[in-house]
């Protein structure tokens, strides 16, 4: 059966049955025979020498199986890995054993693994490991860190600065010294904690004789954990399995390789049992990596009209105790190549910094880089509106990079977007919260002493993270193209294999209709399968908003050779030449005769069955694709945030969300629309909810669900979406990406409404979390003045 | 020492010999291989594990499995009858009201049992209701169309709106 054209619309999410009625494959939902359970014993203390580890009460528990010492590991796994290290950044990559040997770095560092029969007697007897500390100082900050007489964490890191990263371009000091304004402003992004509601974890299954690991891993990318593992296990890259079936979120913090896995699979391999090993909620909070944990130091040089000129910014980034698999990346090509933001700037500078700490390893967390870029150029827009007494938007409009400007290429040249459109954005945001009437009303409120605001973000960034070449030239450790097989079956249902790896991004559905529009097939006959690299070709996963832009268009491809094939095996069949028959929803047919035709299921068989083929066109059904883009995609959009303080409780209350995005063509409404809802809705909580704390002496304090604010059902309200649609050129599908776009923009768009509501007291500036009780405490100061 | 306990998991009875401090979601997952029922966190914020004990719901973390000795359970397993979805699970589906799909069975059960104590619920009831049970990925709003959709289903056909 042929169907319309199933790109652009809403159909229900394929991968929905099963996991509604809990019948979801986790991690945690692996059941082997013969399976023991892992727990970590980590660290207390965020710095401290490891002076002794007496197993022995632990070791004669019933029930435990081994315990293993980081000094028991050091033959058995190389240190976790750190893969992208940006060239000519002087980094320094510190020895991160997935068991500290004799120093632990942060709360959380681990210091010994149990195996035993079951959980309970696994942490009973991880429990009961005595280890005793001389405990060393600590240092938390990053500005603390890089002082002269601070801890060092490491001999060879002087300054705890592992490496420093410049990206620039133009004439920045010019350009300072002919400004009509100048002006500095440190602007500090917190540290955040991802929280995917699935913890990590991992199963790894060592087999006797074929010397096999099977692992199962709740990952945003098997291929990379398969390549990393085999570098660090000297297990054969083929004798390695990476499975991860459903993945319960990520936001980023299921990218990095973890000590957790790597100990897993060599302690399998050593007791030749399978190894279960997964985080609880207090173990993910200290050992999962973390986000964000930016201070900037912002320099800007602006016209009397509002047009910026100039953009310096010297970023410190807390790296936390260790590289991360990806952070060096984070906060250097990640961020500095979106400092411009939609504006024409052309002179821009940035000096990057990372430093390590006592803290929990950073890593990418949803947007990674570019959140902490756009929230710094979004509220430069804002601070200039200020300064010069300007409407933010007429700021944001004088510094529009224009649509006939497409391809643009950035103030360094590093990158050049794609095509855009800013302006009508804002203008439909605009009409959509209806501006004038709102400044009317704002201005009511503020008679009535009322601190209402609104907030713009005209934001864009940089997605469908890829080609390859620019990966090697960014000092990333892979490629960034994408992997797809289309194999038709000869009873005519179609398997497609991605390199990609969701997390609940829905490409099950997506990528099913993609394919049904290429082959003409039912979207219930296409399978989507991902998550196992033996079935899988190789591919880079999923994170940057990259799944579709980079791996969909694999697919499209993949599926364009089919049809290819099935047109000569139709033609030859019909006895006519390829050229004169047409491929028409999913069957052959000779040009103006529909009733001379061959349908898919007749080709697909005839293709397997291989009777009678067409002269140099072998047998089978099944095309394999690796797309590797010319460029990356660049979504953008406008999102305007309505916010009232409630002066009693501090609490800003969002009145209104508009936000119009666009994200090229959209292949599924529902599902871009649900991606943009749970984006924006991370992105608010950073401003008003989430931060990670750390005391002086690095014990998390914000350690729990009961201590770290994660937004619930009553925290927000509905936002009101709508799209402008400007196709990228990049893809065949002419679609940008929108797996972190509400995240970047939201959390600048409550800011500056949040700053716009204090501005009567004066305020050009707030830093995040703008909680109730710091938002209490700042007014009723305020008020004490 | 072992203790002995019966429970009504799904319409099934069960008897087992469980530790004393054996958490209810253990029981359930470990014991039962239900694992629809999830485990988020470890300080009752999340709700991934919520049940339905005796008709309530509860979150399975939070109560030993000798402290259900007796009871009647239903798990996420347990919802659909007969091959047909409950009007909450229906919701989810219909309204996008999931992604990943982790706290999933958790939010279904604890938006039945709402529905069952307040079957005309306004919005805010719903958000208010359903603070309880944490989302990472969808930002709430389609898990609050979720519910009303059921509300509306089950309010036309009194019948479907049968307890568990």
């Amino acid at each position: 059966m042929a169907v319309s054209s199933p790109f652009g619309s809403s159909i229900k999410r394929r991968e929905d049955p099963r996991l509604i009625t809990g019948a979801g494959h986790y991690t945690d939902d692996v059941r082997l025979p013969g399976m023991l359970t892992m727990s970590i014993l980590r660290s207390p203390h965020a710095h401290a020498r490891i002076t002794n580890i007496d197993t022995s009460t632990a070791k004669a528990m019933p029930g435990v199986v081994a315990i293993y010492t980081g000094a028991d590991l050091v033959d058995l796994v190389a240190p976790v890995p750190c893969a992208w290290q940006p060239k000519d950044s002087d980094i320094k990559v510190p020895e991160y054993r997935p068991l500290a040997v004799d120093t632990v770095r942060y709360v959380g560092d681990g210091v010994a693994a149990v195996v035993a029969e079951d959980m309970y007697t696994a942490r009973d007897a991880a429990a009961a490991i005595d280890v005793t500390y001389e405990t060393l100082p600590a240092v938390v900050k990053q500005l603390d860190a890089m002082e002269a007489g601070a801890p060092q964490l490491y001999e060879n890191v002087p300054n705890n600065v592992a490496f420093h990263f410049h990206l620039g371009g133009g004439d920045v000091d010019a350009a300072f010294q002919n400004a009509d304004l100048t002006f500095k402003q440190r602007i500090v992004n917190q540290r955040l904690i991802p929280n995917a509601m699935e913890t990590r974890g991992a199963v790894a299954s060592y087999q006797r004789g074929s010397n096999e690991l099977t692992l199962w891993s709740t990952t945003q990318n098997p291929h990379i954990v398969r390549f990393l593992m085999s570098l660090c296990t000297n297990i054969p890259e083929t004798n390695i399995r990476v499975l991860s079936q459903d993945v319960g979120g990520g936001f980023g913090s299921k990218i990095p390789m973890y000590a957790g896995e790597m100990i897993a699979s060599v302690v399998s391999k050593e007791l030749l049992r399978p190894i279960k090993w997964i985080e609880d909620r207090s173990e993910n909070y200290v050992a999962t990596t973390h986000g964000r944990d930016h201070v900037d130091d912002v320099e800007v040089a602006a016209m009397s009209d509002g047009r910026v000129v100039g953009l310096k910014v010297t970023a410190y980034a807390n790296m936390g105790a260790y590289l991360s698999t990806a952070a060096p990346g984070v906060p250097t090509w990640l961020f500095s190549v979106m400092l411009g933001g939609t504006y024409d700037i052309r002179n821009v500078s940035s000096d990057v910094y990372g430093v390590l700490t006592n803290t929990t390893p950073t890593d990418a967390y949803r947007g990674a880089g570019r959140p902490e870029a756009t929230y710094i150029i979004e509220r430069v827009m804002d601070l200039v509106a200020r300064k010069l007494n300007l409407d933010p938007l007429e700021v944001r409009r004088k510094n529009f990079i224009q649509p006939a400007d497409f391809p643009y290429s950035i103030a360094s040249g590093a990158i050049a977007y794609d095509s855009g459109d800013y302006e009508k954005t804002l203008n439909r945001a605009i009409e959509m919260v209806d501006y004038t009437a709102l400044r009317k009303e704002q201005e009511e409120a503020r008679a009535n002493g009322r601190f209402f605001g609104i907030g713009f973000s005209t934001y864009i960034e940089v997605c469908g993270l890829a080609p390859s070449a620019a990966a090697g030239a960014m000092g990333f450790g892979g490629g960034l193209y994408e992997s797809a097989v289309v194999r038709v079956h000869p009873t005519a249902k179609v398997t497609v294999l991605t390199g990609i790896n969701p997390q609940g991004q829905g490409e099950g559905t997506t990528f099913a209709q993609l394919v049904s529009d290429e082959l003409g097939v039912p979207v219930e006959d296409v399978e989507i399968v991902w998550g196992d690299t033996d079935r899988v070709p190789m591919g880079w996963g999923t994170y940057g908003s990259r799944s579709t832009a980079v791996g969909g268009s694999a697919l499209v491809y993949a599926a364009r050779n089919v049809r290819d094939k099935m047109m000569k095996i139709g033609a030859h069949l019909l006895e006519v030449s390829p050229e004169e028959v047409v491929f028409e929803n999913g069957n052959v047919h000779v040009k103006g005769a529909p009733d001379q035709v061959k349908s898919f299921a007749e080709v697909a068989l005839a293709a397997y069955t291989a009777w009678n083929m067409p002269e140099g066109v072998t047998p089978g059904l099944e095309e394999t694709y690796f797309f590797d883009p010319v460029s990356n995609t660049f979504p953008f959009g406008a999102h305007v945030c309505v916010v009232e303080i409630d002066k009693d409780s501090g609490k800003a209350d969002v009145r209104r969300y508009v936000a119009v995005d666009d994200v090229g063509n959209v292949i599924n409404p529902m599902i871009v629309d649900g991606q943009l809802h749970g984006g924006i809705a991370q992105g608010l909580a950073q401003a008003v909810l989430e931060t990670a704390v750390y005391d002086d002496n690095g014990q998390l304090l914000s350690g729990t669900m009961m201590d770290y604010a994660i937004p619930k059902a009553s925290s927000f309200p509905n936002y009101e979406l709508d799209r402008t649609v400007t196709p990228c050129p990049f893809n065949p599908m002419g679609l940008k990406g929108v797996g972190e776009a509400g995240t970047i923009a939201s959390t600048p768009a409550i800011m500056n409404a949040i700053i716009d509501a204090l501005s009567p007291l004066g305020v050009e500036h707030f830093d995040m979390p703008a909680s109730p009780q710091r938002l209490w405490q700042f007014v009723h100061e305020q008020k004490g003045n | 020492m072992k203790q002995q306990v019966t429970i009504t998991v799904n319409g099934t009875t069960h008897t087992s010999e469980v530790e004393p401090r054996l958490l209810l979601v253990h029981y359930l997952r470990d014991v039962l291989d239900l694992t629809g029922t999830h485990v988020g966190c470890d300080t009752s914020q999340c709700g991934a594990c919520t049940v339905h004990m005796n008709g309530d719901a509860v979150k399975s973390c939070t109560i030993l499995a000798v402290q259900a000795d007796g009871a009647e359970i239903t798990t996420i397993e347990g919802l659909a009858k007969d091959g047909e979805l409950h009007p909450i699970q229906e919701g989810f589906w219909e309204m996008h009201g999931l992604q990943c799909g982790f706290c999933t069975p958790g939010m279904i059960m604890t938006s039945v049992n709402l529905l069952k104590n307040n079957p005309h619920p306004t919005e805010a009831e719903i958000r208010h209701g359903l603070e309880g049970n944490l989302c990472r990925c969808t930002g709430y709003q389609n898990i609050v169309k979720a519910v009303q959709y059921a509300a509306d289903k089950m309010n036309a056909e009194p019948a479907a709106a049968g307890d568990d």
